[in-house]
């Protein structure tokens, strides 16, 4: 019973595992593949069934007027957008977190709770909902196809995260912190910003990295608001794929998009096992 | 504690998300009451004959909404039940455990839309891996994107794969966080694992799972970049979600009031409905 049992883990684990990692090793080998090897017939490990190429990674530095696809200012442009907006979410956010977990808000039938669901139930807003006016407002004051109309976007995405972790996080800081930093003379501010800001920093932490994942992978803002001036890496992936699909540099240019955030991975498992992310994240 | 600068925190914030969503939703609002398309771009009113449009002669958004409902609940369910049984695993000590939950975050971090293009090449009916490795099974090649049926189970099996990880953290951290007495008392009794499962582990762990759940409903109900890549709704509308149908009417065919009349019926459905979810939810999990 228990071998029966402890064989079925490892199976699905081990299953599971395979399920999660296929997609990368099929994109990792198809990255390497030419023309012939994609169309011909299914070919899967490289020097065996087929020649491996590296011209599905050549052709993503290569300038588009030599037929290169340039993946770089979109990598930037991506890189700009989600930071400004995680950072300006995460300010502000954490602002608002600190509020509602220390002090008491009354205004006619509404109490914290219902601020701090107001805060999180942003995330309800289907997209699309949001991006037809958003569409005609931003093309009225010119800031369609813009970096900067983008991150105002954004931020609607990313603050309810911030909120959500934070509220959480500061409500397991213990009160008597600020208390005896206000009894030693701080002011409000210098309680937050010198004693419960710097014991915040694993909930900082974990918020920052859902901002910039939830930030990184959207897709549909930047394709309904964005066109050819400033394009961000999704849509420009997805632009290769509806053209006749060259499915090297289509695998080559995915897998360099998911790269960065991989390393995430690492670090909230870090986290994880340390015990630091179970109070930031229940 | 009580101060005035309380407001100085709080404010900021809320004036910013209050700013930003002010404007769309009151436009939305208007919008929805006016015949704003192509020929005649402009706010005019036509009163309420869009949502008497909507309500009486549009069974393609109510068919989307039902798919968007099947595809939503389906894929929370099974990432539900997968990722609670990988977290379970990977709690105990395990061999390789630290790369086991690497492994199982990935997919989490990496861009949907990114992945659903090589999910593309993945299920390609004749190129790609799935057929070919079937085929040498001798399994007859399956339609995956081109039959109606099938396609929505691949829509499912990308969201899955997708979203399973988020569920697993959560329910993973949740599981770090329990007490350590009521497993040691189980333990004391001779519990089976079963058991122990059943009358420690599932009551403990009712509260996270309820928030897990919602919070992945909510986010599976705005699937959109899965089946804009995968396969654009097709085949015919076979996989057509409620807000790729409001952006086929919107920005593609540029019907923009009737689109604002879909979409703000489609957000007060959402917030109906997941309030209840989340009412039934919690009433159910919490009472064993």
């Amino acid at each position: 019973m228990e071998k029966l049992y402890k064989f079925l883990k490892y199976t699905f684990i081990i299953l599971w595992t395979v399920f999660i990692v296929a997609p990368f090793l099929w994109a990792i080998s198809t990255s390497f593949k030419d023309f012939q090897s994609v169309n011909s017939k299914v070919t899967y490990i490289p020097w065996l069934d087929f020649e491996p190429t590296l011209e599905g990674w050549r052709v993503l530095v290569k300038s588009p007027a030599r037929g290169g696809v340039d993946i770089v200012e979109p990598y930037f442009n991506s890189l700009f957008v989600t930071c400004t907006a995680s950072l300006i979410s995460i300010v502000l956010g954490t602002l608002a977190a600190y509020a509602l977990s220390r002090f008491t808000f009354k205004a006619g039938f509404v109490r914290n709770n219902d601020i701090t669901f107001f805060f999180i139930s942003q995330r309800i807003m289907p997209p699309i909902v949001l991006s037809i006016p958003f569409f005609i407002f931003l093309s009225t004051i010119g800031l369609l196809d813009s970096l900067i109309g983008l991150v105002v976007v954004y931020i609607v995405l990313l603050m309810p995260i911030a909120v959500w972790i934070m509220v959480d996080f500061f409500n397991r800081v213990p009160k008597e912190l600020d208390e005896t930093a206000l009894i030693d003379g701080c002011n409000p501010y210098q309680a937050f910003y010198k004693v419960v800001l710097p014991n915040s920093i694993p909930g900082l932490i974990v918020a920052g990295m859902f901002c910039i994942i939830f930030g990184w992978i959207d897709f549909f803002f930047a394709f309904i608001l964005t066109f050819t001036e400033v394009q961000l890496l999704p849509v420009k992936v997805v632009a290769l794929n509806s053209s006749i699909t060259p499915w090297w540099s289509l695998s080559a240019s995915a897998l360099i998009s998911v790269a960065p955030l991989i390393i995430v991975a690492f670090v909230v498992e870090r986290y994880l096992s340390k015990g630091n992310l179970s109070g930031a994240l229940k | 504690m009580n101060f005035k600068h309380k407001y100085v925190f709080l404010f900021p914030g809320l004036f910013v998300l209050i700013g930003i969503l002010i404007f769309p939703i009151i436009f939305t609002i208007r919008l929805s009451l006016s015949g704003w398309n192509s020929y005649t771009p402009e706010m005019n009113f036509i009163g309420i004959t869009n949502y008497i449009r909507l309500f009486t002669d549009d069974p393609r958004f109510w068919e989307s909404f039902f798919r968007l409902s099947f595809l939503s609940v389906t894929t929370v369910i099974l990432q539900y039940i997968i990722g609670f049984a990988l977290a379970l695993i990977v709690w105990r000590e395990i061999k390789f455990k630290r790369f086991f939950r690497v492994i199982f975050l990935i997919p989490m971090m990496t861009t949907p839309v990114i992945m659903t293009v090589i999910w593309r090449t993945f299920f390609h009916e004749s190129l790609g891996p799935v057929n070919d490795l079937l085929g040498n099974l001798g399994v007859e090649p399956i339609l995956w994107l081109s039959d109606p049926v099938i396609a929505k189970f691949t829509v499912i099996i990308v969201e899955v794969w997708q979203w399973t990880p988020f569920m697993f953290l959560l329910l993973l951290a949740g599981l770090l966080s329990l007490p350590k007495e009521p497993f040691l008392a189980a333990a004391i009794d001779g519990a089976s694992p079963f058991r122990k499962f059943v009358y420690v582990t599932f009551p403990l762990m009712a509260p996270i799972s309820i928030g897990a759940i919602i919070i992945r409903l909510i986010e599976a109900s705005k699937i959109m970049d899965t089946v804009f890549v995968l396969t654009s709704g097709g085949p015919g509308t076979a996989t057509e979600t409620s807000s790729f149908y409001i952006y086929i009417k919107g920005l593609r065919e540029f019907q923009m009031g009737y689109a604002a009349t879909l979409s703000f019926t489609y957000l007060v459905i959402m917030i109906i409905s997941l309030t209840i979810i989340a009412k039934v939810l919690t009433k159910l999990m919490i009472k064993k």
